[in-house]
């Protein structure tokens, strides 16, 4: 018997722990043509920004070992154009949707939250912490824990209490379970990580950077060990705090991997730029992944990793 | 029609002078296939390390063994170089078809097609498109090289008649496509202009062609894309919208077909400062800006 995927988080239901990680679906509708958008957990969105942005000039990606180097530069059509196109096309396909929010300081995002709460078919909210505070030059949110804090603290006050807000972090930290913390008092309802790892590619032909702007993030299974990692100490040192997990998932292997270091939720991203119907494919090897491990639900493996060595061996389905 | 994820059979890879051209087994993308259109290809087998598709414009489709998809490529990077590697019944992962097609004429009309390089391949499935609705084509191909003209044989038996360039003068004659383009217009008559070529010819030949009053379709093949299906936002190039304002749209599901008048190519490779969205844009008050939908999706 197949094990039973679904997921509670809160009082948020999910069919499947198997959701698309911010920045890697388009408007939705890319995807949709090669996933059942319904029969995912959900779909995490493209940063929303107040504002319609451009993005950087291309070229903007760069291929790298097991690996993306991308700097889109947050394209997007803006808030409005998304509640009245993007946002009621998910709804209308069944999907879940988590709005993942961009801004350049604390009251941006709170404005976000607050029109997002207006909205019809907004599941949960997604802080994306990896834009540049222009209060503090330019330096990204997601790397001082007041600065997080302190958007996390905006988004959550204007957002409608029933709308679950996760944080997102970025591993390019000290400590990030310091970052996490302080998201969490802020009043984070779950947590999201990681964002990417920055990066340079040059091009020998050029003899230039590869990318237009220089630098970039790195993401996908390059960068899966690194996830692996903050998830498995936020999950150490908040272990009642839900984590989305994300970084290079690949196959159902690696989602068990995620979910075994603590996280309750995995999300897919670079890898569906190689296989746009990988969170179909994901999800379906999760659930043999544990039909083998005769593990019946799911929720039963998350942050068994923590749990210590001889447990396992003492139930004979985890030998 | 929407485009689908197959396991496509190889079958054949064959060298044609400096290509590779390689026919794989995918009927559903064959059946929905039109010329222009193009496909995403795996390369690197199932734990590749590699997660870029590698996109190809396709050459031309067949009705054998169901369907069959041939497209052409120079193996350079060593993703290409694995599929030139590939041998028949090795199996690829394939989407397609992808991106916006060709739009033909609905009434005869004198048609020149301007090839560089690989970049030649899709017009030949568009020629014979043409040829159906009964408009006289005209080839102008170019290259740096004579054995990296593609189909010129071709061109010289299907069209009206076909012109040949080459950098170095090793076939026809010595210099660009666009040196040639003034002559084979009065020549030919031509009323529509097609062209797939680097970024540099296209913008070229869309201000010759501006300036005869021609229509031009253009199939651009940079930035190179990543994802080929729309995901990954990385092949955006500015172009205007049927309501005069400059957006960032993505070769892949906007193009690759571009109308020639549209695209910005002058700014191509920076984000122009009045595009939607730049920074320092603001949006004007009671303008539909953000409202309307772009002309380029139209397709």
């Amino acid at each position: 018997m197949p094990a039973d995927l679904r997921t509670r988080i809160g009082h948020l239901d999910l069919p499947s722990p198997i959701l698309t990680a911010a920045g890697c679906v388009g408007t939705g509708r890319e995807l949709a043509q090669f996933t059942d958008v319904a029969r995912i957990g959900a779909v995490i969105t493209t940063s929303v920004t107040l504002e319609p942005r451009a993005g950087n000039p291309a070229p903007r990606v760069a291929e790298t070992p097991s690996g993306v180097l991308s700097a889109v530069g947050l394209q997007g059509p803006g808030l409005d154009e998304f509640l009245r196109r993007d946002l009621p096309w998910l709804l209308s396909r069944g999907a879940r949707t988590v709005v993942s929010v961009a801004g350049h300081s604390a009251r941006e995002y709170g404005e976000l939250a607050a029109r997002l709460s207006d909205a019809a078919g907004v599941t949960a909210i997604e802080v994306n912490l990896g834009c540049p505070d222009a209060a503090a030059a330019g330096r990204l949110f997601a790397l001082d824990a007041s600065a997080a804090g302190q958007v996390v603290a905006a988004v959550r006050g204007s957002a409608r209490y029933d709308i679950p807000v996760f944080a997102k972090l970025s591993p390019e930290v000290t400590d990030i379970v310091a970052v996490a913390k302080a998201c969490v008092s802020a009043g984070a309802d779950g947590l999201s990580m990681i964002n990417t790892l920055p990066g340079m590619v040059i091009d020998p032909v050029s003899l230039r950077p590869a990318l237009a702007g220089h630098s970039g993030g790195l993401s996908g299974p390059a960068i899966r060990p690194v996830a692996v990692r903050c998830v498995w100490q936020v999950r150490e040192a908040l272990p009642d705090v839900p984590i989305i997990g994300a970084g290079g998932v690949r196959t159902g292997r690696d989602a068990l991997e995620f979910l075994l270091a603590g996280a309750s939720l995995v999300a897919v991203g670079t890898v569906l730029f190689h296989d746009p119907s990988a969170c179909s494919r994901i999800q379906r090897e999760l659930e043999e992944e544990l039909a083998v491990r005769g593990v019946d639900r799911v929720t039963d493996v998350v942050g068994r990793a923590h749990q210590p060595a001889g447990y396992a061996a003492e139930r004979r389905s985890w030998v | 029609m929407a485009p689908v994820q197959v396991r496509g059979t190889v079958l054949t890879v064959r060298r044609v002078d400096a290509y590779v051209a390689m026919t794989v087994v995918a009927p559903a993308i064959a059946t929905r296939f039109r010329p222009g259109q193009f496909i995403a290809v795996a390369v690197g087998g199932p734990s590749s390390s590699m997660l870029a598709r590698r996109t190809f414009s396709v050459h031309d489709v067949r009705p054998d063994h169901g369907g069959t998809v041939e497209f052409i490529f120079l193996p350079r990077d060593p993703g290409a170089q694995w599929l030139a590697d590939c041998r028949a019944r090795d199996v690829l992962d394939v989407v397609g078809p992808l991106g916006r097609p060709f739009p033909v004429p609905r009434d005869p009309a004198s048609c020149l097609l301007v090839g560089v390089g690989p970049a030649t391949a899709p017009l030949f499935a568009l020629a014979a498109r043409l040829a159906d609705r009964n408009c006289p084509t005209d080839f102008l191909l170019g290259a740096e090289s004579a054995d990296r003209v593609f189909g010129a044989l071709t061109a010289r038996r299907t069209g009206r008649s076909a012109v040949i360039t080459t950098a170095d003068g090793s076939l026809g004659s010595r210099g660009s496509v666009v040196d040639q383009l003034p002559t084979v217009v009065a020549q030919a008559r031509t009323d529509v202009i097609y062209a797939s070529a680097p970024i540099g010819v296209l913008r070229s030949v869309c201000a010759l062609a501006g300036r005869y009053g021609l229509p031009v379709q253009a199939l651009v093949s940079e930035p190179a894309m990543a994802c080929g299906t729309g995901l990954c936002m990385g092949c955006v190039l500015p172009a205007v919208g049927n309501d005069g304002i400059t957006r960032m749209v993505r070769a892949c599901v906007d193009g690759p077909v571009f109308r020639g008048d549209l695209v910005r190519w002058d700014d191509v490779g920076t984000i122009p400062f009045d595009a939607l969205g730049a920074p320092g844009w603001k949006p004007r008050p009671g303008a539909a800006g953000t409202a309307s939908e772009e002309r380029t999706h139209a397709g």
